[in-house]
């Protein structure tokens, strides 16, 4: 299968050549020449004025099923009888969907004597909660929670799975997908309802937040989704706690588990977690020392905040990798971030860039970061950091 | 012990910017390398047959030019590679490449552990690895920093969560993914490059994996793309320029409006 040129209406102007990410596509004098590593992503199809480019159409091997009865559900995820933030988040975000859809809303929730969680969930808009208790399930292992989720799916025919792109989610979540051979779309970080198709519309960040993809689950249910923590909204008001709860038996199966938990070795530990912080203190190389990030800490202690980092600060061993925002580390979406010495790599932007009010404190007026700052500060970072905090603790007295 | 290590090839990011008007991507010619997260993956493979014994074989799906990327791998002292390559495997989902790539591993009569990266810097979904699991119906242990064997020849695996670290202990045959904690990736010899010039490298195509056009590529995808944009560009911003006094004075002022 590969990219369809229609030669009578391209022009020869070459505007999709630049458009493919994989460098595919060249123009030999008059003529557009398609080499090999086509993915059919369709990034040139978009840019063809004359088009001339498509994508060829999938033949449906099945139809598409009937719409499943089982609604709009959310991985609850918690861990020692806590939620993780990301679960309200999603129960808001499948209220939202779950009302353009008119299905149901249902939390699935997973572990060992968790069950104090269900009025906590009902309140954050779970209209059922699916429980299993088990105490195979007290701690994240892939193969339990796997298992688990694909039988509960299974029974009762979800239409929509949505889940935490933790690191959980993201490492059980996609075997849920393949055990029930269906679509799963990663990270996302805003979803859509096509009324027509009744279709999940999920976007998400690819090439390090270079480019954004929407993308369908178009022939199987339930259609499926991990989301980025941080990203979606909780529902501002609680609803009635007087859905249905839905105890189910976990029954791990004959064999015995391939895999067993051993013990936590190591907690991280942070000061203000990045995760759920409202303000965030963010340091890059600019800070040229592992010494400097205490003034961040004092910034981030006045403003009760958290400090975060950048890679480049992370590899020079100035501060721990938990603390890394962007493609390889977290996603934060404080209320206020200000960001130290950080020059606004794609793949650090990822990471923060929806964060409500973003402050950058460069010295080149050119730096990346001021494209996504709300207010730019021009100058060094060891001088305004320092005259920030004297300012701050000028108008409280102290 | 049979390891099979899953490599990537990949566009180097940081190179790839769509232009929010044009929709064009600004790039300065674009290179294709290993996807890094797989360089680890390597690593630890070599590492455990260093001092388990077995082989190393590397594994892509890829267009044809992806070889090179085998033939690197090689130069860092793979056994073996083998490329899955064919226009029908154009297009796949994460679950469609799980899929070939599982059948790869079935055909080369399976492994005791398999190796992925974290996650490809360009698609980033992380998601190839735990299907594959699945699909093989193999323990799974993601995001290792830390592979050990214990007496029991079961593996130990120290991984990253959302908390902190956890050991856990799969059975073989497991397929687990690496942080870039894990090890630090040595650089080709100059013996491996030579032999890695040579080495052939059978390349794998619809048939021999015995599967059919409509369970690969695009066809045998479940999710698909049906657009591809720049990301939104924020609001304008204002940039201030001053005394480090001046500009905290303001700063703080602006601040405190807002909450
Ligand atoms: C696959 C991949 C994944 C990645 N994942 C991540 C990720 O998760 N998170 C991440 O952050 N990065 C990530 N990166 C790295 C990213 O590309 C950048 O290299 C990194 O974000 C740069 O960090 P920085 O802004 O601290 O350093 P630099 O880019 O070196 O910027 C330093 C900035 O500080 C300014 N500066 C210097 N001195 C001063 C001063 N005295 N006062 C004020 N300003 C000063 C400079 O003008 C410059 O703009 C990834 C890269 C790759 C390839
Ligand atoms: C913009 C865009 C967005 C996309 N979003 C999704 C999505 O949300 N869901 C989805 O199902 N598909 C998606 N795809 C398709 C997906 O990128 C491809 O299926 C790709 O082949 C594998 O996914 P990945 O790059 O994310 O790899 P990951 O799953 O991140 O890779 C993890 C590891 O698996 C191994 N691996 C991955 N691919 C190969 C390979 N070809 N050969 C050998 N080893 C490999 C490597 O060890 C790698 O480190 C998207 C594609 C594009 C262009
Ligand atoms: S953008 Fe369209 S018209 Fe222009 S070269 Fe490409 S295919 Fe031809
Ligand atoms: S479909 Fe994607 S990969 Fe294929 S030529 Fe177009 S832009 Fe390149």
């Amino acid at each position: 299968m590969s990219l369809i040129l229609d030669a009578e209406k391209c022009t020869a102007c070459g505007a999709c050549v630049d458009s493919c990410p994989f460098g595919v596509l060249s123009l030999k004098g008059e003529t557009l020449v398609i080499g090999e590593g086509c993915t059919l992503c369709g990034a040139c199809v978009e840019v063809c004025e004359a088009q001339a480019l498509s994508v060829p159409e999938t033949e449906d091997p099945s139809p598409r099923p009937g719409v499943p009865p089982g609604g709009v559900w959310v991985f609850a995820e918690q861990r020692h009888g806590v939620l993780a933030p990301v679960t309200r988040e999603l129960l808001g975000e499948a209220t939202r969907l779950a009302k353009e859809i008119d299905a149901a809303v249902a939390a699935v929730l997973l572990g060992d004597k968790v069950e104090h969680l269900v009025p906590e969930l009902q309140a954050a808009g779970a209209q059922r909660v699916y429980l299993a208790e088990h105490p195979l399930l007290a701690e994240f292992l892939e193969e339990p929670y796997a298992a688990a989720l694909t039988e509960l799916a299974r029974r009762f025919q979800p239409e929509i799975i949505l889940a935490g792109a933790t690191y959980a989610g993201r490492a059980f979540i996609p075997q849920v997908a393949a055990n029930l051979k269906t679509g799963l779309t990663a990270d996302c970080t805003a979803f859509a309802i096509d009324p027509e198709k009744r279709l999940l519309q999920q976007t998400r960040p690819a090439f390090g937040g270079n480019i954004m993809a929407t993308i369908i689950t178009p022939r199987t249910y339930p259609q499926m989704a991990t989301a980025r923590p941080g990203t979606f909204k909780p529902l501002s008001s609680g609803s009635s706690a007087d859905g249905q709860v839905v105890r189910v038996e976990f029954n791990p199966g004959e064999t015995a588990p391939h895999s067993r938990f051993l013990a936590t070795v190591a907690e991280i530990k942070e000061r203000v977690p990045l995760a759920g912080a409202e303000v965030i203190v963010a340091g890059g190389r600019g800070l040229k020392d592992a010494k400097n990030f205490k003034l961040l800490e004092e910034l981030a202690d006045l403003l009760g905040g958290a400090v975060g980092a950048t890679r480049a600060a992370v590899d020079a061993g100035w501060i721990a990798y938990p603390q890394q925002i962007g493609q390889t580390g977290k996603t934060v979406s404080p209320r206020l971030y200000i960001a130290c010495g950080i020059s606004g790599a794609a793949q650090h932007l990822v990471g923060m860039q929806s964060s409500d009010f973003i402050v950058a404190i460069n010295k080149d007026p050119a730096a990346p970061i001021f494209q996504v700052a709300d207010v730019g500060l021009v100058g060094d970072v060891l001088e305004i950091v320092p005259a920030l905090i004297q300012e701050i603790k000028k108008s409280r007295n102290v | 012990m049979k390891i099979v290590v899953c490599i990537k090839q990949v566009p180097e990011t940081q190179d790839v910017r769509l232009d929010p008007v044009t929709h064009t991507l600004k790039r300065e010619g674009i290179k294709s390398i290993i996807n890094p997260f797989d360089l680890y993956a390597l690593e630890e493979g070599l590492r455990v047959k260093e001092s388990q014994g077995g082989t190393v074989t590397v594994l892509t799906m890829g267009p044809p030019q992806a070889e090179e990327a085998l033939r690197e791998a090689l130069g860092l002292g793979a056994d073996a590679a083998v490329l899955l390559s064919d226009r029908a495997f154009a297009g796949a989902d994460t679950w469609a490449t799980a899929l070939t790539l599982a059948k790869a591993v079935e055909k080369l009569g399976g492994a005791d552990l398999i190796f992925t990266g974290k996650q490809a810097i360009d698609g980033d979904t992380a998601q190839v690895g735990p299907m594959m699991a699945s699909i093989m119906n193999i323990s799974l242990a993601s995001w290792a920093r830390k592979v050990s064997f214990n007496t029991a020849g079961k593996a130990e695996v120290e991984r990253l969560l959302d908390h902190g670290y956890d050991a856990v202990e799969v059975d073989l045959p497991a397929l687990i993914s690496v942080t870039k904690e894990i090890n630090e990736p040595r650089l080709p010899s100059f013996k491996a490059k030579l032999k890695a010039k040579k080495e052939p490298i059978p390349v794998w195509g619809l048939a021999d994996l015995g599967l059919n056009a409509a369970e690969v590529g695009l066809a045998g995808s479940f999710t698909q793309v049906v657009k591809v944009f720049p990301p939104p560009a924020r609001g304008t911003s204002e940039t201030w320029e001053g005394s480090p006094q001046d500009l905290a004075a303001r700063l703080w002022q602006r601040l405190q409006e807002m909450t």
